[in-house]
């Protein structure tokens, strides 16, 4: 599959300077930042699943997943959980501040893939962003796919990212949106537990269910046992991984893991090529 | 000066002064000779500007842990094996800013690098280190991306070979198919023949550039008796090789031995310290750093070399992934030998022993591979 990319393939080490549109607060640690072009170049397209490098001047650079529409052109949106030195300069930027990027990098979710076919994904923590893309795209498309299934889990209610889009996508037509806290608190009547125990609730088509997943490695892996249990097979299981890195093209070698260059090979891979990688295997 | 230029592929023969007049034919052309050189207590690569400059009549011993110099009792200038530092030192170098940025009216600007890349003519390259340059450039020319300060500096280089004809004791390119005989990819290879009065070198002609070096300074047929001297100092070298690894499905026993008790076995010894991967003509991995001057006016970004046994190489939030020295020593170890081959359809060792030799530890690959070798034979045995 070919992939758009904006980065300069002479030079794939030099960003482009992109300005920010407006900046909004999800939770207490995490903004959503909207870019736009400096001049008339325009941005590129992105796939979803895709991520670029924001580099924050003076300070770094992070990959950092592509959480907007992909039906909506010159607009690249991140969001952006605010855990170190980059994270946090990203997210305390202002509108008309601008930051540099490189990419969009990366393979993408299978959203061609999974037309026709029940699509469930399953999100912990800032993972919901990564894959918002899809759902974005699966909701314009909505009569091209089956069955439509979000889990959803976070640590707590304040860390709950979307909140009023979780409720709009669950009334879209056939589409099921759980989500779960580990500790809720006094206020909260929602689900309490971890996001897998959804599992025991949603009736999965497993022969026809694309599965997308991406949060921490430890939830993905359960959620593998699950889709394992469910009989959902390898090849139709995918999931975003995630390592250090920087570069983002295959240069630097931080985000090896087995064979795989996370950057180019994935970060969306399939379970069945990863399957061997994962669970702690790379780390003991 | 022979008005003549000798064909690609046919030898010639050249002496000592001849040497000079190379060197000094190839700087005329602009380029920096980067040659063998007594740098640190070792033969290392560094400028040239003329012969007086090379290693005459030294050489190393190299054992694991181990690299001496010693004093020949000719003058030769090129009877020694690999040293610490290769060609990856000047065209993928160990630190290089990769731009700068500098704030206008509020905004940055970037200021690529518009340094024009040095031109080097590499002198004295081994068979093994052309096939190691040959692997860096499959992983940063000829992917989908392509590194622009490694495309500028290889491409504008002048390889003049050397046939090895003294490996030392670390050497194993025999069982890596990489050497010692180089048989393409250098501009010239000679060939260094010592006899009682005599110090004459055949050159092997590989490209029109090397031709036209050549017919820039004196040279003479090399005669059919000189040539074998030349054929039979490489086949003694092939001969002389005793370390072996054997490559034989090394592919998949590493792979599949992850959980050998082996493993552990290194991480007694190894200390992490990353000189393995700092002399390795093929390690290739880097960090990338960015920082600003104190007033906040400019940002540079800068590219070093990293290691993979390195800590913070796997950190990310919250923690390392490969915390353990056993992880990050396998993780070299199966990268080199095994998933290089899914990456790059080839090994990443050439079998230039300088892991062995520069390692504190005295850590040798060939022993590790042979140990996990050993034991998984065994299990099988067993079962
Ligand atoms: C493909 C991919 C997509 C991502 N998408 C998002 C996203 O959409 N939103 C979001 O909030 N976060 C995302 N992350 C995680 C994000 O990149 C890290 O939180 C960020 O790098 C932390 O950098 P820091 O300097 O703020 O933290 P520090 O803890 O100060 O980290 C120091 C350095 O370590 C490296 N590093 C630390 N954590 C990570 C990490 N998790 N992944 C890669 N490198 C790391 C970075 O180079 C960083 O600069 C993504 C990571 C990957 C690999
Ligand atoms: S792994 Fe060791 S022997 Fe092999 S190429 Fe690298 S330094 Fe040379
Ligand atoms: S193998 Fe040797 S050189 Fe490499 S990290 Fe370990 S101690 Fe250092």
């Amino acid at each position: 599959m070919s992939v758009p990319l904006h980065t300069d393939l002479s030079d794939p080490m030099l960003p482009v300077a992109v300005r920010i549109a407006s900046v909004a607060r999800e939770t207490h640690d995490t903004c959503t930042l909207v870019t736009e072009p400096v001049d008339s170049g325009g941005l590129p397209a992105f796939q979803p699943g895709q991520f670029s490098m924001l580099y924050s001047y003076g300070v770094g650079e992070v990959p950092i997943s592509v959480s907007g529409d992909p039906g909506v052109p010159d607009r690249l949106v991140y969001t952006i959980r605010s855990v170190g030195a980059v994270s946090g300069a990203l997210v305390n930027r202002s509108p008309g501040d601008t930051i540099s990027m490189r990419g969009p990098f990366g393979s993408p979710w299978p959203v061609e893939a999974a037309r026709g076919r029940d699509v469930l994904l399953v999100a912990g923590g800032i993972g919901l962003a990564p894959l918002r893309p899809v759902i974005y795209h699966i909701l314009r498309h909505r009569a091209d796919y089956g069955r439509f299934t979000i889990l959803y889990g976070a640590r707590s209610p304040k860390e709950l990212l979307f909140t009023k889009e979780l409720k709009a996508w669950s009334a879209a037509p056939d589409t099921q949106v759980l989500t779960t806290v580990d500790t809720g608190g006094a206020s909260w009547r929602g689900h309490v537990g971890v996001v897998t125990k959804f599992f025991r609730f949603v009736k999965l088509r497993p022969q026809q269910t694309v599965a997308m997943t991406c949060g921490p490695e430890i939830m993905m892996r359960f959620v593998m046992r699950e889709l394992d249990a469910q009989k959902v097979a390898d090849e139709n299981i995918y999931l975003s991984m995630e390592l250090n890195m920087k570069c983002a093209v295959g240069f630097c070698g931080h985000c090896q893991m087995g064979p795989y260059f996370l950057c180019k090979d994935g970060p969306v891979f399939r379970y069945a090529e990863m399957r061997r990688w994962m669970g702690g295997r790379h780390e003991l | 000066m022979n008005a003549c230029l000798p064909d690609i592929r046919s030898a010639v023969r050249i002496d000592c002064q001849g040497l000079g007049s190379l060197i000094a034919a190839i700087r005329r052309r602009g380029y920096q000779v980067i040659g063998p050189h007594l740098q640190d207590g070792a033969i290392s690569y560094g400028p040239i500007q003329e012969i007086e400059d090379l290693p005459i009549g030294w050489t190393a011993e190299q054992g694991p842990a181990f690299y001496r110099l010693q004093r020949r009792s000719d003058s030769a200038m090129f009877q020694y094996a690999a040293g610490p530092k290769s060609l990856k030192d000047f065209i993928h170098p160990s630190e290089i800013r990769l731009f700068s940025a500098v704030r206008e009216e509020g905004a940055f600007r970037i200021l690529p690098n518009s340094d024009p890349a040095p031109r080097y003519a590499f002198l004295g390259v081994r068979a093994c280190e052309l096939a190691a340059a040959g692997i860096q450039d499959r992983v940063l020319l000829e992917g989908r991306y392509s590194d622009p300060i490694y495309r500028a500096r290889r491409g504008n280089s002048i390889i003049i070979a050397v046939q090895c004809s003294a490996p030392s004791e670390v050497c194993f390119c025999t069982s890596m198919g990489t050497g010692p005989r180089a048989e393409a990819g250098f501009d010239l290879a000679l060939t260094e023949l010592i006899g009682p009065g005599s110090h004459e070198f055949v050159v092997e002609v590989g490209t029109q550039l090397g031709a036209e070096l050549l017919s820039e300074i004196e040279f003479s047929d090399a005669s059919p008796d000189l040539r074998n001297q030349a054929q039979a100092a490489t086949q003694a070298a092939a001969a002389s090789i005793q370390r072996r690894l054997d490559t034989n499905g090394l592919r998949e026993v590493l792979r599949d031995n992850f959980d050998h008790p082996h493993w552990d076995d290194v991480a007694q010894r190894c200390l992490a310290c990353g000189n393995c991967t700092q002399v390795c003509p093929t390690c290739f991995c880097v960090n990338v750093e960015d920082s600003t001057d104190v007033a906040g006016q400019t940002a540079e970004r800068w590219r070093r070399w990293d290691s993979c046994y390195s800590l913070a190489f796997t950190y990310i939030h919250g923690g390392s992934v490969r915390v353990s020295t056993k992880s990050r020593y396998r993780q070299w170890l199966t990268h080199k030998l095994s998933y290089w081959h899914d990456q790059f359809a080839s090994s990443g060792c050439v079998g230039c022993g300088r892991c062995i030799a520069w390692c504190p530890a005295g850590i040798d690959l060939t022993q590790e591979v042979a140990a996990i070798r050993a034991a998984t034979n065994q299990t099988e045995g067993t079962k």
